[in-house]
């Protein structure tokens, strides 16, 4: 058994979460720039040139990428060897501290009442157990503007992939400029109700724009991604090539007469930071 | 050169001349809101009082940024998606309002009460917060200070960028995107 103390993983999220909001990672920024000799259009250029300019001056002046820094979503992976005493409030208290450090807004509130609880927790934590030693977490302050726009269905199996295409296409097609395209498509196909949705948003760690490992997992990525960018909807939704930077698509079987569809969508500043202790 | 639109407006009849898709720069005032802020406003007409802050002529900027660093005036400042203030928007432009700012489509009955009232919906950038905020040159908090993020803010800009969606004569921006490249059914 390996014990790591509780204090080295709040001060590790702290520190992490006031990286996440900061820095835009560097695959994001590629990705990017590469849309942006992608378009001739004026405002599309214009748009991915602000976006590039905002990612340089938030690095540089230590300012947020933008002012909703999210509601933190925590994807955790604990080898079963490992040990924590307090694994979850160690991590509110690092998502607390972060907030607090790096200047993020507070944008948790309680749902019943609408009072924000000023601290930009708690965090949505999902936690995983996985072979080995390590303990690796993935933190991803995740805005909803393209939150909002994300959908989920539970599809008849005769629908097929088609059906499974239709419904995410129409997704991002719904969604628009509210989810600040280009957007990061995550889709979880498959498992049942709360697993496909599950499945989406993790989706969204895989490094930005790898491909499924599995050929006709792929395929079908490749397929949607290129079907979304015909759509016309552009840099923030004003017109362009580029309405998404990648689609992501994670499996898992389902009941033979289920086919769960669900979306999650991710806006042009894919936050993400990755931690292993 | 893009027009420059001053705020608040004495005169609409410069939005008039307005194309659905052209960037502007904002130059004057903004009042800063969003959705804890447009419910507080909506409750105070509901009991009969007075806004904080007289309407006329002002831009609503859907904007909740994130606290100021030590040495900074604001955090990041980009806009927050619009369709959420369309409950309360009618209403306002009613009052007097002229111009609207956030991003993504607003719906019908606000792009009705645009047209009826002459007014404007603009579009800024959306998760462009730290750029923004250098085009902010002051900011003060005028009204709701309980709410946080979500105050009644005033705010100086400069040269503000901002791309026009709804004009007055009832066209819209965003569907004439999605008209152009064939995803409109």
């Amino acid at each position: 058994m390996r014990e790591i103390p509780s204090t080295e993983i709040a001060k590790a999220i702290a520190r992490g979460l006031e990286l996440a909001v900061r820095e835009l990672p560097q695959e994001v920024e590629k990705a990017l720039q590469a849309a942006r000799e992608r378009e001739d259009y004026l405002l599309a250029r214009a748009s991915l040139e602000i976006l590039l300019e905002n990612a340089r001056l938030a690095r540089e002046n230590g300012l947020p990428l933008c002012q909703d820094t999210g509601i933190p979503v925590v994807f955790i992976r604990m080898g079963e060897e490992v040990r924590v005493r307090g694994l979850y409030a160690a991590v509110e208290e690092g998502l607390r501290e972060g907030a607090r450090r790096g200047y993020l807004r507070a944008s948790v509130c309680e749902a019943l009442s609408r009072k924000n609880t000023r601290t930009n927790t708690p965090g949505i934590i999902h936690l995983e157990l996985a072979p080995g030693e390590d303990l690796e977490i993935f933190l991803l302050p995740k805005g909803c503007g393209s939150e909002n726009m994300s959908r989920l269905a539970m599809l008849p199996p005769a629908a097929g992939l088609e059906g499974v295409k239709r419904f995410v296409v129409e997704t991002v097609l719904q969604a628009g400029a509210n989810p600040c395209p280009p957007v990061t498509v995550g889709i979880g196909l498959g498992g049942d109700f709360e697993y496909a949705a599950y499945l989406a948003k993790r989706a969204l760690l895989r490094p930005l724009g790898n491909l499924h490992p599995r050929e006709e997992v792929a395929r079908l990525e490749r397929e949607i991604l290129e079907e979304i960018n015909r759509l016309g909807i552009g840099p923030l939704g004003l017109g362009g090539r580029t309405t998404a930077l990648a689609v992501h698509l994670e499996t898992h079987p389902s009941h033979i007469a289920s086919l769960p569809v669900a979306v999650n969508l991710q806006c042009h500043a894919h936050r993400m930071v990755r931690i292993v202790l | 050169m893009p027009k420059i639109l001053y705020f608040p407006v004495e005169d609409r009849e410069i939005f008039e001349a307005l194309s659905p898709g052209e960037l502007i720069l904002i130059r004057g005032r903004l009042l800063g809101a969003r959705d804890a802020t447009h419910r507080r406003m909506l409750e105070l007409l509901d009991q009969g009082m007075d806004l904080p802050v007289s309407l006329e002529g002002e831009c609503l900027y859907y904007v909740g940024p994130s606290p100021a660093p030590p040495g900074k005036m604001i955090g990041a400042a980009g806009p927050t998606t619009a369709y959420r203030m369309d409950p309360y928007t009618p209403r306002l432009l009613e009052l007097g309002l002229a111009a609207t700012m956030g991003k993504g489509p607003r719906g019908p009955e606000v792009r009705e009460a645009i047209k009826r009232h002459r007014a404007l919906y603009l579009a800024t950038f959306g998760g462009a917060g730290a750029y923004l905020a250098r085009r902010i040159t002051s900011v003060r908090v005028l009204a709701f200070e309980d709410l946080g993020p979500e105050a009644l803010l005033e705010l100086e800009v400069e040269n503000f960028p901002a791309v026009v969606i709804n004009t007055p004569s009832g066209e819209d921006y965003y569907q004439e995107v999605l008209r152009r490249a064939g995803s409109l059914g």
